[in-house]
């Protein structure tokens, strides 16, 4: 019983940061065509935001929730007026591009704060469920990325902003022919993504390492899981983070984390041979 | 085929005179190489015709078939760990050499198989290859255990295999290949696999697969079944793929996970993108220059707020906003306009100009 | 033609790698007014932690010798590689150090896998290799000295202390490659001798982030403590998520390579107080040449420098022991340098204290302490004088067997 009570938070802990990690891509990738590969560095950036700003007296709930995709947010849009713009469109070159902005946010970090910074705790305490003991924090977490992702697809599909955006994606010159200035509506969005991305990095700093290369390790899985997902970016990334943490979380508890690391690369590739154009190829066409 | 092929080869046209350039500047490294190296840069040029070698691989599929594969190295390091179990089990390298080139090809037809009877396409093929080269790489990593033997030869896990025996003479176990038998060996087969991809290319079967990838559905329609053509295409890669892998071991007798990891993966990618896409010569240019850039950053000692990351960021920052069509092209487009001896005399229809005015057109 | 005359000069050296090199090196003719290394740490990529400030020291010792004088009244050249944590470099600039600059020394290596693939390449290119950073033990190679500790000096300390005052039962976790694999082999062994039991070993790739199943999997086993082999960056992450579980004060850990990354750094008081780790060097080791040092290496490198971990001070104590070996020999001419090295005579004090080069092993005798993390520093609770390193002496005696080159895993 305690078991069972225990799998399923770890299985909704493992879909949470899964999509957490996602949610920035699935606008940047899924809506934008922009292969970012410096996905894994606005997450960085977002986790050194928020150690820094805890570190110098900031309440951490500040510094995670406002102060990290603030920061980020702007980064974004500096990097998509100097860089990101140039590209779009051509899908592919928009790899080479990025991942020189990867490298020069390294860079810039390690200049800055040398290879490693004192990172910051988890709030908030413990609770147990029997003989299991879980952090509250990650409990939270879960709360949160059900939040937000409420929250981007209300914003997208309910606002007149979100309608803009994805009229603007689909069919920028008509946008353009209607008033709307497509420029600014790319830039404000990748704004948005990487804001995403860096509250993500806020959010998995005190259960994370900050150093500057760590982006590498979030970049494969969440471009898997977002292409996974399909055109339907948000609803498709859930599904994907749905399916690929339930199957990673439990394997990983029956074997070991390399099998279970494996069986979600298998079942993405399962699933494209199945649906070639992704999870919401075929089903939940309709939805974002 | 031979025959229309000849027709084909107007020595005036700005493709033949490429292929007789790069061919004389190979044939004559070929030659002069161990005399104008040291032994040590002798050595590092071996590691560089390897990775041009991979880099020919994905420029042939993606550039000329359309596939867009982010998992090449998965081919690359199936070759090198063929090659080392191999010949450490038979101890004579002339079947190890080509288990390397044919079991990454047979994987390869698999995988093809796999995805174009799907109908996968675009990002998602992409994302399929390199979730293959992942799982290659968690598996091998994970192969650290004394249970893990085929054979002679432990396959070592994150450590990789080291001391692997140096290739030998076909029939002669006994004679191994000194540097400079390998930088021969090493350089005759790039130039073989290139000018070997140049006659493909040229045959009905290239003609084929570069109008699938201009118009799929178009060629589809002709009767050209589109799924054994990219299979085919695919297989081929994989095959040169493998053969640069043994072509590494051949530089440091050594293989590792490495080799299947994300980080090689995708520099396969931008050593195509940098060389220019829809080209052969410029992604091994690409391979080269990335290359020595590492290469000479990891001798620069940079000190205070400078690093190797800041550097290396900004030179490949400044490149794709300066030259975004790759190197080959680019050039192409420069020469084209400032040395009119370039240009070709007749009206016939290369595809050298448009190539170099559109780009890349392979997105 | 050509096949058939390089067939015949090469059979007559096949099977001997050694002898081809020796025909294709030439006489060695650089100015002979200089004594020149090289240092092979990686300062960029996933293992920079580590290799920054081990270049950093192995550049302090060789500033302090030619301040000194130099060695026989040479001054040392120090050629600084940086391999960007990629393998190929590492073989890249071994073949350069050995066949371009023709060094006397490389210093380098940090993982077991980059030492592999430049161990080969030096020993037929016939130049030393000093390898300085603590691992799993077992290389038996008369090329190849190692200042860092070989699992019995390493791991037995931990597993004493563990089973002794711990509790009889551990639950071991590692990174998922050889070196932590063959050290959780170690304490399996180690754990039979001292009357425990290792109830399981699990191994995490070193990009795994999230520890949710793997911390549920340690409580379900109810070890009495865990014994981590946790690296790189990823891992950290386990820390984290063990102390917001509320399981640091539950379970207690104790660690081999827990402070190498000076995760005691990184980590807040509450996520790492309490965790014991044992090493060969604690910047905090209570002993006048370690304090001289430490405060040099301040000067040298400014207050905000690295803390110094028993990886960050290898790249000083290799390159001060083979300067030792140097300047018994009178010469820096590789087969002398080696000899010295060799003779059981090289002895020397130095920040981690007493010394001593082992010519059974080619690796170094020396002390181990055992230490407890507080407040992001160390409290140094016990020490070990003079640890042997006997990993594998059984199977590699160098004075008997001087050709011999493995690298060797233990027998369960």
């Amino acid at each position: 019983m305690d078991t069972a009570a225990l799998l399923i938070i770890e299985v909704l802990n493992g879909i949470s940061s899964l999509a957490l990690t996602c949610a920035g891509l699935a606008i940047i990738f899924g809506m934008m065509r922009v292969i970012n590969f410096a996905h894994g560095e606005f997450m960085m950036l977002g986790g050194y935001t928020t150690v820094v700003a805890t570190n110098a007296g900031v309440n951490i709930w500040v510094s995670m929730l406002i102060l990290s995709p603030l920061v980020v947010g702007v980064i974004g849009i500096l990097a998509e007026r100097f860089l990101i713009r140039f590209f779009y469109g051509r899908l592919v070159d928009t790899l080479i591009a990025t991942w020189g902005l990867s490298l020069l946010l390294i860079g810039i970090v390690t200049s800055i704060f040398g290879n490693y910074i004192t990172g910051v705790s988890a709030p908030m305490g413990n609770f147990s469920i029997g003989q299991y003991q879980l952090s509250v924090y990650r409990l939270v977490l879960i709360g949160l990325t059900v939040i937000l992702f409420a929250g981007i697809y209300l914003a997208f599909t309910r606002t007149k902003l979100g309608l803009i955006a994805r009229g603007t994606m689909q069919n920028a010159d008509q946008a353009a022919a209607l008033g709307i200035s497509p420029p600014k509506v790319y830039m404000v969005t990748f704004g948005i993504g990487a804001a995403l991305t860096g509250l993500a990095g806020g959010l998995l700093a005190p259960i994370s390492q900050i150093i500057p290369t760590v982006g590498f390790t979030y970049v494969a899985q969440a471009f898997i899981t977002v292409i996974t997902a399909g055109t339907g970016a948000i609803t498709g990334t859930i599904v994907a983070s749905g399916v690929f943490g339930t199957v990673r979380q439990l394997v990983t508890y029956e074997t070991t984390p390399i099998i279970g690391g494996v069986a979600l690369l298998i079942v993405a590739v399962l699933l494209l041979r199945i649906l070639p154009q992704g999870i919401t190829g075929k089903i939940f066409r309709r939805s974002l | 085929m031979f025959n229309s092929m000849l027709k084909t080869f107007d020595f005036n046209s700005w493709n033949t005179r490429g292929l007789m350039v790069t061919g004389a500047i190979m044939l004559a490294l070929l030659f002069l190489g161990p005399t104008i190296f040291d032994l040590f840069t002798l050595l590092k040029v071996i590691l560089f015709i390897a990775m041009a070698m991979l880099a020919l691989s994905l420029a042939f599929i993606w550039g000329f078939g359309g596939i867009l594969c982010f998992g090449q190295s998965a081919f690359f390091g199936l070759g090198g760990y063929v090659y080392a179990i191999g010949v450490i089990n038979m101890g004579e390298s002339t079947v190890p050499i080509l288990l390397a080139i044919f079991i990454p090809a047979a994987f390869a037809m698999l995988l093809g198989y796999f995805m174009f009877y799907g109908r996968l396409n675009d990002v998602y093929l992409a994302v399929v290859t390199l979730a293959v080269t992942l799982i290659l790489y968690a598996f091998i990593r994970s192969t650290s255990g004394e249970e893990w033997v085929i054979g002679k030869a432990r396959l070592m896990g994150f450590n990789g295999i080291s001391s692997i025996p140096d290739p030998n003479w076909p029939g002669f176990p006994d004679s191994l290949l000194w540097p400079d038998d390998k930088f021969y060996v090493a350089m005759a087969l790039l130039i073989l696999v290139y000018f070997g991809l140049r006659f493909l290319l040229r045959t009905h079967f290239g003609r084929v697969i570069v109008a699938i990838k201009e118009n799929e559905t178009r060629a589809e329609l002709l009767g050209y079944d589109v799924r054994f053509y990219k299979m085919i295409t695919f297989t081929i890669g994989g095959g040169i793929a493998g053969l640069a892998g043994f072509l590494l071991v051949t530089f440091n007798n050594f293989v590792n996970p490495d080799k299947f990891a994300l980080a090689l993966a995708a520099q396969i990618i931008m050593w195509v993108l940098i060389g220019g896409v829809g080209t052969l010569i410029g992604p091994m240019l690409g391979s080269l220059a990335l290359l020595m850039l590492y290469n000479w950053l990891g001798t620069q000692n940079f000190a205070g707020w400078l690093n190797t990351y800041l550097v290396f960021g900004g030179i490949i920052l400044l490149f794709v906003l300066a030259v975004p069509q790759g190197l080959q092209p680019t050039a192409q487009m420069l020469a084209l306009r400032f040395l009119p001896w370039t240009r070709p005399t007749d009206e016939g229809g290369d595809s050298a100009r448009n190539g170099a005015r559109e780009g890349r057109a392979g997105d | 033609m050509k096949l058939s005359r390089r067939t015949v000069l090469k059979g007559a050296g096949a099977g001997l790698g050694t002898a081809f090199a020796a025909s294709i090196l030439p006489y060695k003719s650089k100015a002979d007014d200089e004594i020149v290394i090289a240092s092979l740490f990686d300062q960029s990529g996933g293992l920079d932690i580590y290799g920054t400030p081990m270049t950093m020291t192995c550049e302090l010792a060789v500033e302090e010798i030619n301040a000194a004088g130099g060695l026989n009244g040479k001054k040392i050249r120090l050629i600084k590689y940086d391999p960007q944590s990629s393998m190929e470099l590492y073989a890249q600039y071994a073949q350069e150090a050995a066949l371009k600059e023709r060094v006397d020394l490389v210093h380098g290596a940090i993982t077991s896998a980059s030492r592999e693939v430049i161990r080969p390449i030096l020993r037929r290119y016939k130049t030393l290799l000093w390898y300085s950073v603590i691992y799993e033990g077992g290389v038996c190679d008369i090329n190849n000295f190692v200042s860092g500790v070989g699992a019995v000096q390493w791991v037995k300390p931990t597993a004493e202390f563990g089973f002794n005052n711990r509790g009889k039962k551990a639950y071991y976790i590692g990174a998922d490659y050889n070196a932590p694999q063959i050290i959780g082999k170690w304490l399996q062994k180690f754990s039979g001798d001292l009357g425990g039991e290792v109830l399981q070993r699990d191994h995490f790739p070193l990009d795994v982030t999230e520890f949710g199943p793997a911390i549920a999997k340690i409580q379900e086993a109810k070890p009495d403590w865990l014994a981590t082999c946790l690296v790189g960056a990823a891992h950290m992450g386990f820390y984290r998520q063990w102390a917001a579980a509320g399981m640091l004060n539950k379970i207690p850990i104790v660690s081999c390579t827990f402070g190498v990354g000076n995760e005691h750094m990184q980590l807040q008081p509450e996520e790492s107080n309490g965790i014991v780790s044992a090493q060969p060097y604690f910047q905090e080791i209570d002993l006048p040449a370690n304090k001289d040092f430490v405060a040099r290496y301040h000067k040298r490198f400014g207050s905000d420098a690295p803390y110094l971990n028993a990886v960050g001070i290898g790249g000083y104590l290799g390159t001060m022991l083979w300067a030792e070996g140097v300047k018994k020999a009178g010469t820096h001419e590789r087969q002398a340098v080696m000899d010295a090295l060799r003779s059981g005579d090289i002895a020397w004090d130095g920040p981690a204290g007493h010394m001593v080069v082992d010519p059974v092993t080619n690796h170094v005798i020396q002390d181990m302490h055992v230490a407890e993390c507080q407040n992001q520093s160390w409290k140094i609770f016990d020490s070990y004088s003079q640890l042997y390193p006997s990993d594998v002496v059984d199977r590699c005696d160098l004075t008997k067997t001087p050709d011999m080159d493995a690298h060797l895993e233990p027998i369960l």
